[in-house]
Protein backbone atom coordinates (compact mmCIF):
# COMPACT_ATOMS: atom_id res chain seq x y z
CA UNK A 1 0.00 0.00 0.00
CA UNK A 2 3.19 1.89 0.20
CA UNK A 3 1.61 5.40 -2.33
CA UNK A 4 5.35 5.68 -3.84
CA UNK A 5 5.39 1.89 -5.67
CA UNK A 6 5.24 2.07 -9.33
CA UNK A 7 2.02 1.31 -10.90
CA UNK A 8 3.13 1.87 -14.22
CA UNK A 9 5.34 -1.15 -15.21
CA UNK A 10 6.41 -3.01 -18.34
CA UNK A 11 6.15 -1.29 -21.38
CA UNK A 12 8.98 1.11 -23.03
CA UNK A 13 11.61 2.78 -21.62
CA UNK A 14 11.36 3.98 -18.17
CA UNK A 15 12.86 7.02 -16.37
CA UNK A 16 13.36 7.93 -12.79
CA UNK A 17 11.36 11.06 -11.64
CA UNK A 18 11.28 12.00 -8.00
CA UNK A 19 8.11 14.07 -6.57
CA UNK A 20 8.68 16.18 -3.38
CA UNK A 21 5.53 16.96 -1.39
CA UNK A 22 5.34 20.76 0.07
CA UNK A 23 6.28 18.98 3.63
CA UNK A 24 9.17 17.39 2.08
CA UNK A 25 7.67 13.51 1.70
CA UNK A 26 9.64 11.83 -1.51
CA UNK A 27 8.18 9.59 -3.82
CA UNK A 28 10.14 8.04 -6.49
CA UNK A 29 8.63 6.80 -9.67
CA UNK A 30 9.29 5.05 -12.49
CA UNK A 31 7.62 7.13 -15.51
CA UNK A 32 7.61 5.76 -19.26
CA UNK A 33 9.04 7.96 -21.59
CA UNK A 34 7.26 10.20 -23.56
CA UNK A 35 4.19 10.46 -21.09
CA UNK A 36 4.08 13.34 -18.82
CA UNK A 37 5.01 14.09 -15.49
CA UNK A 38 2.23 14.84 -14.84
CA UNK A 39 0.48 11.44 -15.59
CA UNK A 40 3.43 9.74 -13.91
CA UNK A 41 1.92 11.32 -10.76
CA UNK A 42 -1.26 10.09 -11.05
CA UNK A 43 -0.79 6.99 -12.33
CA UNK A 44 1.46 5.99 -8.84
CA UNK A 45 -1.06 8.04 -6.81
CA UNK A 46 1.51 10.38 -5.98
CA UNK A 47 -0.74 13.06 -3.36
CA UNK A 48 0.04 17.07 -4.07
CA UNK A 49 -0.83 17.22 -7.95
CA UNK A 50 -4.70 17.36 -8.65
CA UNK A 51 -4.78 17.63 -12.95
CA UNK A 52 -8.27 18.50 -12.94
CA UNK A 53 -8.49 18.59 -16.85
CA UNK A 54 -6.77 15.56 -17.32
CA UNK A 55 -3.62 17.02 -19.32
CA UNK A 56 -5.57 19.45 -21.26
CA UNK A 57 -3.43 22.42 -20.16
CA UNK A 58 -6.44 24.46 -18.50
CA UNK A 59 -6.44 24.51 -14.92
CA UNK A 60 -2.98 24.95 -13.73
CA UNK A 61 -3.27 22.02 -10.75
CA UNK A 62 -0.72 20.00 -11.76
CA UNK A 63 1.70 22.77 -10.98
CA UNK A 64 5.32 21.67 -9.71
CA UNK A 65 8.93 23.58 -9.33
CA UNK A 66 11.46 21.74 -11.11
CA UNK A 67 14.53 21.96 -9.25
CA UNK A 68 17.35 24.55 -10.20
CA UNK A 69 19.85 21.70 -11.90
CA UNK A 70 16.84 20.53 -14.50
CA UNK A 71 15.70 23.82 -15.57
CA UNK A 72 17.52 23.88 -18.65
CA UNK A 73 17.18 20.40 -19.71
CA UNK A 74 13.00 20.86 -19.02
CA UNK A 75 12.71 24.04 -20.59
CA UNK A 76 10.38 27.35 -19.94
CA UNK A 77 6.71 27.31 -20.13
CA UNK A 78 5.58 28.94 -23.19
CA UNK A 79 2.30 30.48 -24.81
CA UNK A 80 -1.33 28.91 -22.62
CA UNK A 81 0.68 27.53 -20.21
CA UNK A 82 2.95 30.67 -19.39
CA UNK A 83 -0.38 32.29 -19.07
CA UNK A 84 -2.25 30.33 -16.45
CA UNK A 85 0.82 29.81 -14.35
CA UNK A 86 1.10 33.54 -13.86
CA UNK A 87 -1.92 33.28 -11.62
CA UNK A 88 -1.03 29.73 -9.97
CA UNK A 89 -0.05 30.34 -6.26
CA UNK A 90 3.64 30.06 -5.06
CA UNK A 91 5.09 30.34 -8.53
CA UNK A 92 8.80 30.53 -9.09
CA UNK A 93 11.60 30.78 -11.62
CA UNK A 94 11.39 26.43 -11.81
CA UNK A 95 7.30 26.47 -12.04
CA UNK A 96 5.83 24.52 -14.80
CA UNK A 97 2.92 22.86 -15.54
CA UNK A 98 3.77 18.81 -15.12
CA UNK A 99 1.14 17.86 -18.12
CA UNK A 100 2.91 19.94 -20.03
CA UNK A 101 6.64 17.92 -19.50
CA UNK A 102 6.77 14.86 -21.58
CA UNK A 103 9.63 12.20 -19.80
CA UNK A 104 12.76 12.06 -22.36
CA UNK A 105 15.74 9.80 -21.69
CA UNK A 106 17.38 13.20 -21.11
CA UNK A 107 15.24 13.36 -18.12
CA UNK A 108 15.54 10.30 -16.29
CA UNK A 109 16.72 11.51 -12.70
CA UNK A 110 14.55 14.31 -12.58
CA UNK A 111 13.23 16.55 -9.31
CA UNK A 112 10.48 18.05 -9.02
CA UNK A 113 8.25 19.83 -5.73
CA UNK A 114 4.83 20.58 -5.60
CA UNK A 115 3.13 23.62 -3.99
CA UNK A 116 1.21 23.53 -1.01
CA UNK A 117 -2.13 24.25 -2.48
CA UNK A 118 -3.21 23.38 -5.99
CA UNK A 119 -4.85 26.19 -8.63
CA UNK B 1 -16.77 11.03 15.08
CA UNK B 2 -14.50 7.60 15.24
CA UNK B 3 -11.92 7.19 12.81
CA UNK B 4 -13.43 4.64 9.97
CA UNK B 5 -12.36 1.52 9.47
CA UNK B 6 -14.01 0.42 6.18
CA UNK B 7 -15.01 2.63 3.23
CA UNK B 8 -17.94 1.62 1.13
CA UNK B 9 -18.19 3.51 -2.56
CA UNK B 10 -20.86 3.05 -4.57
CA UNK B 11 -20.45 4.03 -7.80
CA UNK B 12 -17.27 3.53 -10.28
CA UNK B 13 -16.97 6.49 -12.09
CA UNK B 14 -14.12 9.50 -11.59
CA UNK B 15 -15.77 10.09 -8.36
CA UNK B 16 -15.70 6.77 -6.92
CA UNK B 17 -12.70 6.72 -8.48
CA UNK B 18 -10.69 9.65 -7.45
CA UNK B 19 -12.41 8.96 -3.74
CA UNK B 20 -10.42 5.82 -3.19
CA UNK B 21 -7.33 7.02 -4.84
CA UNK B 22 -7.07 9.95 -2.18
CA UNK B 23 -7.31 7.89 0.71
CA UNK B 24 -4.99 5.75 0.31
CA UNK B 25 -2.87 8.93 -1.44
CA UNK B 26 -4.12 10.58 2.04
CA UNK B 27 -2.85 7.76 4.59
CA UNK B 28 -5.85 5.81 5.15
CA UNK B 29 -5.04 2.24 5.68
CA UNK B 30 -8.43 0.65 6.49
CA UNK B 31 -10.51 -1.45 4.23
CA UNK B 32 -11.68 0.59 0.51
CA UNK B 33 -14.70 -1.13 -1.30
CA UNK B 34 -15.98 0.38 -4.64
CA UNK B 35 -18.81 -0.65 -6.22
CA UNK B 36 -19.54 0.25 -9.65
CA UNK B 37 -22.31 -0.72 -12.46
CA UNK B 38 -20.16 -0.56 -15.30
CA UNK B 39 -18.26 -3.45 -16.74
CA UNK B 40 -14.51 -1.53 -16.79
CA UNK B 41 -12.44 0.98 -14.24
CA UNK B 42 -13.00 3.96 -13.23
CA UNK B 43 -12.34 6.49 -16.01
CA UNK B 44 -12.48 10.08 -17.18
CA UNK B 45 -16.00 10.66 -19.35
CA UNK B 46 -15.07 14.85 -20.66
CA UNK B 47 -12.66 12.75 -23.88
CA UNK B 48 -16.02 10.97 -24.86
CA UNK B 49 -17.54 13.49 -26.92
CA UNK B 50 -13.96 15.53 -28.01
CA UNK B 51 -11.06 13.58 -28.76
CA UNK B 52 -13.05 9.85 -28.27
CA UNK B 53 -15.21 10.74 -31.18
CA UNK B 54 -11.98 11.47 -33.39
CA UNK B 55 -9.89 8.77 -32.49
CA UNK B 56 -7.63 10.66 -30.59
CA UNK B 57 -7.97 8.80 -27.56
CA UNK B 58 -8.26 4.59 -26.67
CA UNK B 59 -9.61 3.40 -23.83
CA UNK B 60 -6.26 2.87 -21.76
CA UNK B 61 -5.71 6.52 -22.19
CA UNK B 62 -8.97 7.69 -20.36
CA UNK B 63 -8.16 5.43 -17.12
CA UNK B 64 -8.53 7.12 -13.94
CA UNK B 65 -5.31 4.67 -13.07
CA UNK B 66 -3.65 1.63 -14.41
CA UNK B 67 -4.98 -1.59 -14.24
CA UNK B 68 -2.73 -3.47 -11.54
CA UNK B 69 -2.98 -0.06 -9.11
CA UNK B 70 -6.43 -1.29 -7.23
CA UNK B 71 -5.05 -4.22 -6.43
CA UNK B 72 -1.35 -2.91 -5.52
CA UNK B 73 -3.40 0.18 -3.03
CA UNK B 74 -5.77 -2.94 -1.71
CA UNK B 75 -8.70 -1.54 -3.27
CA UNK B 76 -11.85 -4.04 -3.35
CA UNK B 77 -13.35 -3.57 -6.77
CA UNK B 78 -16.72 -4.98 -7.41
CA UNK B 79 -17.11 -3.97 -11.00
CA UNK B 80 -20.22 -4.96 -12.93
CA UNK B 81 -22.55 -5.31 -9.74
CA UNK B 82 -25.39 -2.88 -8.82
CA UNK B 83 -26.49 -1.35 -5.35
CA UNK B 84 -30.17 -1.85 -4.75
CA UNK B 85 -30.44 -0.76 -1.37
CA UNK B 86 -28.89 0.88 1.73
CA UNK B 87 -29.82 -0.11 5.37
CA UNK B 88 -29.02 2.54 7.47
CA UNK B 89 -28.95 0.66 10.94
CA UNK B 90 -27.25 -2.08 9.90
CA UNK B 91 -24.68 -0.21 8.00
CA UNK B 92 -24.36 -2.64 5.24
CA UNK B 93 -25.63 -1.67 0.93
CA UNK B 94 -27.53 -4.76 -0.59
CA UNK B 95 -25.84 -5.79 -4.40
CA UNK B 96 -27.98 -7.02 -7.14
CA UNK B 97 -26.31 -10.48 -6.31
CA UNK B 98 -28.00 -10.68 -3.03
CA UNK B 99 -24.59 -9.88 -1.33
CA UNK B 100 -24.83 -7.42 1.72
CA UNK B 101 -21.62 -5.03 2.21
CA UNK B 102 -20.99 -3.51 5.72
CA UNK B 103 -19.62 -0.23 6.25
CA UNK B 104 -18.65 2.99 8.75
CA UNK B 105 -18.89 5.30 6.10
CA UNK B 106 -20.67 4.90 2.71
CA UNK B 107 -19.74 7.77 0.01
CA UNK B 108 -22.50 7.50 -2.74
CA UNK B 109 -20.54 8.69 -6.14
CA UNK B 110 -23.97 7.50 -8.18
CA UNK B 111 -23.41 9.97 -10.97
CA UNK B 112 -26.48 10.89 -13.23
CA UNK B 113 -27.36 9.65 -16.09
CA UNK B 114 -28.94 11.32 -19.77
CA UNK B 115 -31.99 12.94 -19.32
CA UNK B 116 -34.05 11.11 -21.91
CA UNK B 117 -36.03 12.63 -24.83
CA UNK B 118 -40.17 12.18 -24.70
CA UNK B 119 -40.79 12.07 -28.54
CA UNK B 120 -42.57 10.01 -30.66
CA UNK B 121 -39.81 7.25 -31.74
CA UNK B 122 -36.99 8.03 -28.83
CA UNK B 123 -36.58 4.38 -28.64
CA UNK B 124 -35.13 3.67 -32.09
CA UNK B 125 -31.85 1.81 -32.74
CA UNK B 126 -30.10 5.41 -34.19
CA UNK B 127 -30.96 7.58 -31.14
CA UNK B 128 -28.36 7.89 -29.58
CA UNK B 129 -27.05 9.48 -25.59
CA UNK B 130 -23.95 10.21 -24.90
CA UNK B 131 -22.95 9.73 -21.33
CA UNK B 132 -20.21 6.23 -21.22
CA UNK B 133 -17.97 4.68 -22.89
CA UNK B 134 -20.16 2.49 -25.11
CA UNK B 135 -22.21 5.06 -26.04
CA UNK B 136 -18.95 7.18 -27.32
CA UNK B 137 -18.34 4.07 -29.05
CA UNK B 138 -22.06 3.33 -30.83
CA UNK B 139 -21.60 7.20 -32.00
CA UNK B 140 -18.13 7.26 -33.20
CA UNK B 141 -18.96 4.47 -35.28
CA UNK B 142 -21.96 6.49 -36.91
CA UNK B 143 -19.65 9.38 -37.45
CA UNK B 144 -17.15 7.49 -39.14
CA UNK B 145 -19.88 6.34 -41.80
CA UNK B 146 -20.23 10.02 -42.95
CA UNK B 147 -23.74 10.97 -43.27
CA UNK B 148 -26.04 13.24 -41.58
CA UNK B 149 -26.93 13.74 -38.11
CA UNK B 150 -29.55 15.88 -35.94
CA UNK B 151 -28.44 16.78 -32.33
CA UNK B 152 -31.24 17.68 -29.97
CA UNK B 153 -29.69 20.17 -27.41
CA UNK B 154 -27.34 23.15 -27.68
CA UNK B 155 -25.96 22.44 -24.70
CA UNK B 156 -22.07 21.85 -24.16
CA UNK B 157 -22.50 18.13 -25.06
CA UNK B 158 -24.67 18.57 -27.82
CA UNK B 159 -21.96 21.32 -29.20
CA UNK B 160 -18.90 19.06 -28.64
CA UNK B 161 -20.29 16.86 -30.68
CA UNK B 162 -21.06 19.05 -33.48
CA UNK B 163 -17.83 19.88 -33.42
CA UNK B 164 -16.26 16.45 -33.62
CA UNK B 165 -18.51 15.77 -36.25
CA UNK B 166 -17.78 18.76 -38.35
CA UNK B 167 -13.91 17.61 -38.15
CA UNK B 168 -14.89 14.24 -39.18
CA UNK B 169 -17.10 16.07 -42.62
CA UNK B 170 -20.23 14.69 -40.98
CA UNK B 171 -23.24 16.58 -42.08
CA UNK B 172 -24.93 18.56 -38.35
CA UNK B 173 -28.06 19.77 -37.50
CA UNK B 174 -28.70 21.58 -33.94
CA UNK B 175 -32.09 21.52 -32.82
CA UNK B 176 -32.34 23.85 -29.48
CA UNK B 177 -36.07 24.60 -27.69
CA UNK B 178 -34.53 28.22 -26.46
CA UNK B 179 -34.01 31.43 -28.54
CA UNK B 180 -30.37 30.43 -27.73
CA UNK B 181 -27.83 28.09 -27.42
CA UNK B 182 -26.37 27.34 -23.62
CA UNK B 183 -29.34 29.13 -22.04
CA UNK B 184 -29.06 27.57 -18.95
CA UNK B 185 -25.13 28.16 -18.35
CA UNK B 186 -23.73 30.61 -20.27
CA UNK B 187 -23.67 34.20 -21.07
CA UNK B 188 -25.60 35.89 -23.96
CA UNK B 189 -22.10 37.14 -25.83
CA UNK B 190 -20.75 33.53 -25.56
CA UNK B 191 -23.75 31.80 -27.04
CA UNK B 192 -24.08 34.21 -30.21
CA UNK B 193 -19.98 33.48 -30.19
CA UNK B 194 -20.65 29.70 -30.21
CA UNK B 195 -23.72 29.66 -32.83
CA UNK B 196 -20.93 32.20 -35.12
CA UNK B 197 -18.50 29.44 -34.47
CA UNK B 198 -20.46 26.78 -35.55
CA UNK B 199 -21.93 28.41 -38.35
CA UNK B 200 -18.27 29.11 -39.66
CA UNK B 201 -17.77 25.70 -39.51
CA UNK B 202 -21.10 24.60 -41.35
CA UNK B 203 -23.31 23.54 -38.75
CA UNK B 204 -27.17 24.06 -39.22
CA UNK B 205 -29.08 25.58 -36.42
CA UNK B 206 -33.02 25.46 -35.76
CA UNK B 207 -33.36 27.55 -32.39
CA UNK B 208 -36.37 27.92 -30.58
CA UNK B 209 -38.11 24.89 -32.62
CA UNK B 210 -39.80 22.04 -31.23
CA UNK B 211 -39.65 18.30 -32.01
CA UNK B 212 -43.03 16.51 -33.15
CA UNK B 213 -42.07 13.42 -34.13
CA UNK B 214 -39.16 10.81 -35.06
CA UNK B 215 -40.15 9.64 -38.56
CA UNK B 216 -39.28 6.03 -38.78
CA UNK B 217 -38.05 3.18 -41.20
CA UNK B 218 -37.48 -0.10 -40.64
CA UNK B 219 -37.06 0.93 -36.64
CA UNK B 220 -34.45 3.60 -37.64
CA UNK B 221 -34.70 7.49 -37.75
CA UNK B 222 -34.83 8.78 -41.16
CA UNK B 223 -36.07 12.19 -40.03
CA UNK B 224 -36.92 14.60 -37.32
CA UNK B 225 -39.83 16.34 -37.97
CA UNK B 226 -40.20 20.06 -36.27
CA UNK B 227 -43.75 21.53 -35.49
CA UNK B 228 -43.09 23.94 -37.95
CA UNK B 229 -43.46 21.02 -40.52
CA UNK B 230 -39.80 20.70 -41.43
CA UNK B 231 -38.81 17.57 -41.87
CA UNK B 232 -35.03 17.23 -41.36
CA UNK B 233 -33.51 13.95 -42.72
CA UNK B 234 -30.74 12.18 -40.85
CA UNK B 235 -28.87 9.41 -40.75
CA UNK B 236 -28.87 9.26 -36.92
CA UNK B 237 -30.15 11.71 -33.82
CA UNK B 238 -27.85 12.57 -30.93
CA UNK B 239 -29.55 13.63 -27.75
CA UNK B 240 -27.48 15.99 -25.30
CA UNK B 241 -30.51 17.66 -23.31
CA UNK B 242 -28.87 17.78 -19.84
CA UNK B 243 -28.68 14.66 -17.04
CA UNK B 244 -30.34 13.91 -13.85
CA UNK B 245 -29.16 12.70 -10.63
CA UNK B 246 -29.29 9.28 -9.64
CA UNK B 247 -30.43 9.77 -5.99
CA UNK B 248 -33.08 6.60 -6.03
CA UNK B 249 -30.56 4.63 -3.89
CA UNK B 250 -30.18 7.92 -1.20
CA UNK B 251 -34.08 8.94 -1.52
CA UNK B 252 -35.12 4.73 -0.98
CA UNK B 253 -32.81 5.41 2.32
CA UNK B 254 -34.92 8.29 3.61
CA UNK B 255 -31.94 10.68 2.80
CA UNK B 256 -32.46 14.32 2.06
CA UNK B 257 -32.69 15.15 -1.46
CA UNK B 258 -34.03 17.84 -3.76
CA UNK B 259 -32.81 17.46 -7.16
CA UNK B 260 -29.63 15.35 -6.14
CA UNK B 261 -28.58 14.37 -2.51
CA UNK B 262 -28.07 16.88 -0.41
CA UNK B 263 -24.87 17.50 1.61
CA UNK B 264 -22.78 19.97 3.67
CA UNK B 265 -19.30 21.30 2.70
CA UNK B 266 -17.43 18.19 4.00
CA UNK B 267 -19.67 16.10 1.55
CA UNK B 268 -21.46 14.50 4.34
CA UNK B 269 -25.32 13.81 3.87
CA UNK B 270 -28.32 14.07 6.47
CA UNK B 271 -26.99 10.41 7.81
CA UNK B 272 -23.47 11.17 9.38
CA UNK B 273 -21.79 7.85 8.27
CA UNK B 274 -23.22 8.47 4.51
CA UNK B 275 -21.31 10.86 1.83
CA UNK B 276 -22.43 12.26 -1.81
CA UNK B 277 -20.12 13.44 -4.15
CA UNK B 278 -19.98 14.33 -7.60
CA UNK B 279 -22.71 14.67 -10.01
CA UNK B 280 -25.41 13.16 -7.81
CA UNK B 281 -24.78 15.62 -5.07
CA UNK B 282 -26.17 19.16 -4.17
CA UNK B 283 -23.85 20.85 -2.06
CA UNK B 284 -23.21 24.48 -0.73
CA UNK B 285 -21.38 26.93 -2.56
CA UNK B 286 -19.58 28.95 -0.20
CA UNK B 287 -18.48 31.53 -2.63
CA UNK B 288 -21.66 31.81 -3.81
CA UNK B 289 -23.80 31.38 -0.62
CA UNK B 290 -26.13 28.98 -2.38
CA UNK B 291 -26.23 25.45 -3.10
CA UNK B 292 -25.94 23.54 -6.26
CA UNK B 293 -25.78 20.33 -7.89
CA UNK B 294 -22.33 20.60 -10.67
CA UNK B 295 -21.78 18.12 -13.35
CA UNK B 296 -18.34 18.88 -13.59
CA UNK B 297 -14.54 17.25 -12.89
CA UNK B 298 -13.12 19.82 -10.69
CA UNK B 299 -16.03 19.82 -8.75
CA UNK B 300 -16.00 16.18 -8.02
CA UNK B 301 -11.89 16.55 -7.50
CA UNK B 302 -13.22 18.77 -4.42
CA UNK B 303 -15.68 16.70 -3.18
CA UNK B 304 -13.28 13.67 -3.12
CA UNK B 305 -10.66 15.84 -1.23
CA UNK B 306 -13.26 17.16 1.19
CA UNK B 307 -14.45 12.94 1.59
CA UNK B 308 -10.60 12.36 1.90
CA UNK B 309 -9.89 14.97 4.41
CA UNK B 310 -12.98 14.07 6.58
CA UNK B 311 -12.38 10.43 6.86
CA UNK B 312 -8.65 10.61 7.77
CA UNK B 313 -8.64 13.71 10.24
CA UNK B 314 -6.61 16.15 7.90
CA UNK B 315 -8.17 19.75 8.14
CA UNK B 316 -10.93 20.67 4.98
CA UNK B 317 -9.63 21.87 2.40
CA UNK B 318 -10.04 25.80 1.63
CA UNK B 319 -13.47 26.41 -1.12
CA UNK B 320 -12.56 26.34 -4.84
CA UNK B 321 -13.76 28.39 -7.25
CA UNK B 322 -16.33 26.38 -9.09
CA UNK B 323 -15.26 25.93 -12.72
CA UNK B 324 -15.25 23.98 -16.04
CA UNK B 325 -14.17 23.56 -19.47
CA UNK B 326 -15.28 22.79 -22.95
CA UNK B 327 -13.03 22.00 -26.09
CA UNK B 328 -14.69 22.67 -29.48
CA UNK B 329 -12.96 22.81 -32.88
CA UNK B 330 -9.62 24.73 -31.87
CA UNK B 331 -11.57 27.09 -29.60
CA UNK B 332 -10.64 26.15 -25.96
CA UNK B 333 -13.29 27.69 -23.36
CA UNK B 334 -12.98 27.89 -19.47
CA UNK B 335 -15.52 28.91 -17.46
CA UNK B 336 -14.27 30.15 -13.29
CA UNK B 337 -17.18 31.42 -11.18
CA UNK B 338 -20.98 30.83 -11.28
CA UNK B 339 -22.64 32.68 -14.18
CA UNK B 340 -25.57 34.26 -12.74
CA UNK B 341 -28.15 36.72 -14.74
CA UNK B 342 -28.70 40.33 -14.19
CA UNK B 343 -25.61 41.03 -13.25
CA UNK B 344 -23.23 43.95 -15.45
CA UNK B 345 -20.65 42.03 -18.15
CA UNK B 346 -17.31 43.46 -19.25
CA UNK B 347 -16.06 42.47 -22.59
CA UNK B 348 -12.21 42.23 -22.88
CA UNK B 349 -10.07 41.31 -26.32
CA UNK B 350 -11.93 40.09 -29.96
CA UNK B 351 -15.10 38.33 -30.14
CA UNK B 352 -14.30 38.55 -34.25
CA UNK B 353 -10.42 36.77 -33.13
CA UNK B 354 -11.97 34.02 -31.29
CA UNK B 355 -9.76 35.44 -28.39
CA UNK B 356 -12.21 37.29 -25.58
CA UNK B 357 -13.15 36.89 -22.20
CA UNK B 358 -16.52 37.75 -20.71
CA UNK B 359 -16.53 39.19 -17.28
CA UNK B 360 -19.41 39.22 -14.64
CA UNK B 361 -19.48 41.97 -11.81
CA UNK B 362 -21.88 42.48 -8.80
CA UNK B 363 -20.71 46.20 -8.56
CA UNK B 364 -16.86 45.83 -8.53
CA UNK B 365 -16.99 42.01 -7.44
CA UNK B 366 -15.94 39.45 -10.07
CA UNK B 367 -18.77 36.93 -9.95
CA UNK B 368 -17.75 34.69 -12.97
CA UNK B 369 -15.71 34.98 -16.24
CA UNK B 370 -15.93 33.40 -19.64
CA UNK B 371 -12.93 33.01 -21.07
CA UNK B 372 -12.65 31.52 -24.61
CA UNK B 373 -8.98 30.65 -26.09
CA UNK B 374 -7.88 33.45 -23.21
CA UNK B 375 -5.92 31.51 -20.38
CA UNK B 376 -4.57 34.47 -18.62
CA UNK B 377 -8.01 35.99 -18.01
CA UNK B 378 -9.83 32.80 -17.23
CA UNK B 379 -6.69 31.97 -14.41
CA UNK B 380 -7.01 35.35 -12.88
CA UNK B 381 -10.59 35.54 -12.87
CA UNK B 382 -10.60 31.87 -10.93
CA UNK B 383 -8.35 33.76 -7.94
CA UNK B 384 -9.50 36.56 -7.56
CA UNK B 385 -12.98 34.96 -7.25
CA UNK B 386 -11.70 32.23 -5.07
CA UNK B 387 -9.52 35.27 -2.94
CA UNK B 388 -12.98 37.73 -2.90
CA UNK B 389 -11.05 40.38 -4.26
CA UNK B 390 -12.39 43.40 -5.95
CA UNK B 391 -11.36 44.60 -9.18
CA UNK B 392 -11.04 47.37 -11.56
CA UNK B 393 -14.35 47.49 -13.62
CA UNK B 394 -13.16 50.44 -15.99
CA UNK B 395 -9.83 48.98 -16.90
CA UNK B 396 -10.96 45.30 -17.47
CA UNK B 397 -11.80 45.96 -21.26
CA UNK B 398 -8.80 47.15 -21.85
CA UNK B 399 -6.34 44.80 -23.70
CA UNK B 400 -3.11 47.06 -22.66
CA UNK B 401 -3.93 46.52 -18.73
CA UNK B 402 -2.47 43.61 -17.95
CA UNK B 403 -4.65 40.96 -15.67
CA UNK B 404 -2.59 41.13 -12.75
CA UNK B 405 -3.22 44.86 -13.06
CA UNK B 406 -6.65 44.46 -12.49
CA UNK B 407 -7.22 43.37 -8.72
CA UNK B 408 -7.76 46.66 -6.10
C1 LIG C 1 -19.61 13.33 -22.77
C2 LIG C 1 -19.28 14.11 -21.53
C3 LIG C 1 -18.38 15.18 -21.58
C4 LIG C 1 -18.05 15.89 -20.44
N1 LIG C 1 -17.15 16.92 -20.52
C5 LIG C 1 -16.77 17.57 -19.40
C6 LIG C 1 -15.78 18.59 -19.44
O1 LIG C 1 -15.25 18.95 -20.49
N2 LIG C 1 -15.39 19.18 -18.27
C7 LIG C 1 -15.95 18.82 -17.08
O2 LIG C 1 -15.57 19.36 -16.04
N3 LIG C 1 -16.91 17.87 -17.01
C8 LIG C 1 -17.34 17.24 -18.14
N4 LIG C 1 -18.31 16.26 -18.07
C9 LIG C 1 -18.95 15.98 -16.77
C10 LIG C 1 -18.14 14.99 -15.94
O3 LIG C 1 -17.70 13.94 -16.73
C11 LIG C 1 -19.00 14.51 -14.80
O4 LIG C 1 -19.20 15.60 -13.94
C12 LIG C 1 -18.36 13.37 -14.05
O5 LIG C 1 -18.24 12.24 -14.85
C13 LIG C 1 -19.16 13.03 -12.81
O6 LIG C 1 -18.56 11.94 -12.15
P1 LIG C 1 -19.35 11.05 -11.10
O7 LIG C 1 -18.39 9.98 -10.72
O8 LIG C 1 -19.95 11.93 -10.09
O9 LIG C 1 -20.57 10.43 -11.89
P2 LIG C 1 -20.58 9.47 -13.15
O10 LIG C 1 -19.49 9.80 -14.07
O11 LIG C 1 -21.98 9.53 -13.65
O12 LIG C 1 -20.29 8.05 -12.53
C14 LIG C 1 -21.20 7.38 -11.69
C15 LIG C 1 -20.95 5.90 -11.80
O13 LIG C 1 -21.71 5.22 -10.81
C16 LIG C 1 -22.33 4.09 -11.37
N5 LIG C 1 -23.52 3.79 -10.56
C17 LIG C 1 -24.66 4.53 -10.47
N6 LIG C 1 -25.53 3.95 -9.62
C18 LIG C 1 -24.93 2.83 -9.15
C19 LIG C 1 -25.32 1.81 -8.22
N7 LIG C 1 -26.51 1.85 -7.60
N8 LIG C 1 -24.46 0.78 -7.99
C20 LIG C 1 -23.25 0.75 -8.61
N9 LIG C 1 -22.83 1.70 -9.47
C21 LIG C 1 -23.66 2.72 -9.74
C22 LIG C 1 -22.62 4.51 -12.78
O14 LIG C 1 -22.78 3.38 -13.62
C23 LIG C 1 -21.36 5.31 -13.13
O15 LIG C 1 -20.36 4.47 -13.59
C24 LIG C 1 -18.66 15.54 -19.21
C25 LIG C 1 -19.59 14.48 -19.15
C26 LIG C 1 -19.90 13.76 -20.29
C27 LIG C 1 -20.90 12.63 -20.22
S1 LIG D 1 -3.62 18.88 -15.76
FE1 LIG D 1 -4.75 20.68 -16.12
S2 LIG D 1 -3.19 22.06 -16.73
FE2 LIG D 1 -2.10 20.25 -16.33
Amino acid sequence: MDPSRSASRGVGPLAKVTYVEFDGTEHVVDVPVGTSVMKGAIRNNVPGIDADCGGHCSCATCHVHVVAPWRDKVGEATGAEQALLQFADGVDGGSRLSCQILITHDLDGLVVTMPEVQG
Amino acid sequence: MDRPQRVVIVGGGQAGGATAALLRAYGFDGAIVLIGEEPGLPYERPPLSKAWLKGQADADSLLLKPAGFYEEQGIDLLLQRTAVTIDRVARTVGLDDGRMVGYDRLVLATGSRARRIDVHGHDLDNVLYLRDQADAERLKAVLSTGGRIVICGGGYIGLEVAAAARDLGVEVTVIEQQQRLLARVASEPLAAFFLRHHLDHGVDFRLNAQITTFVQEDHKVVGVALATGELLPCDAVVIGIGAVPQDGLAIAAGLECDDGVIVDGSACTSDPCIFAIGDVSRRPVVLYDCSFRFESVPNLIEQAKQVAAAFTGRPAPRPETPWFWSDQYDTKLQIAGMVCRGGALVIRGDEAQNRFAVFHLKGNRLMAVEAVNSPAEFMAGKKIIADCRHVCVDKLGDLDVPMRDMII
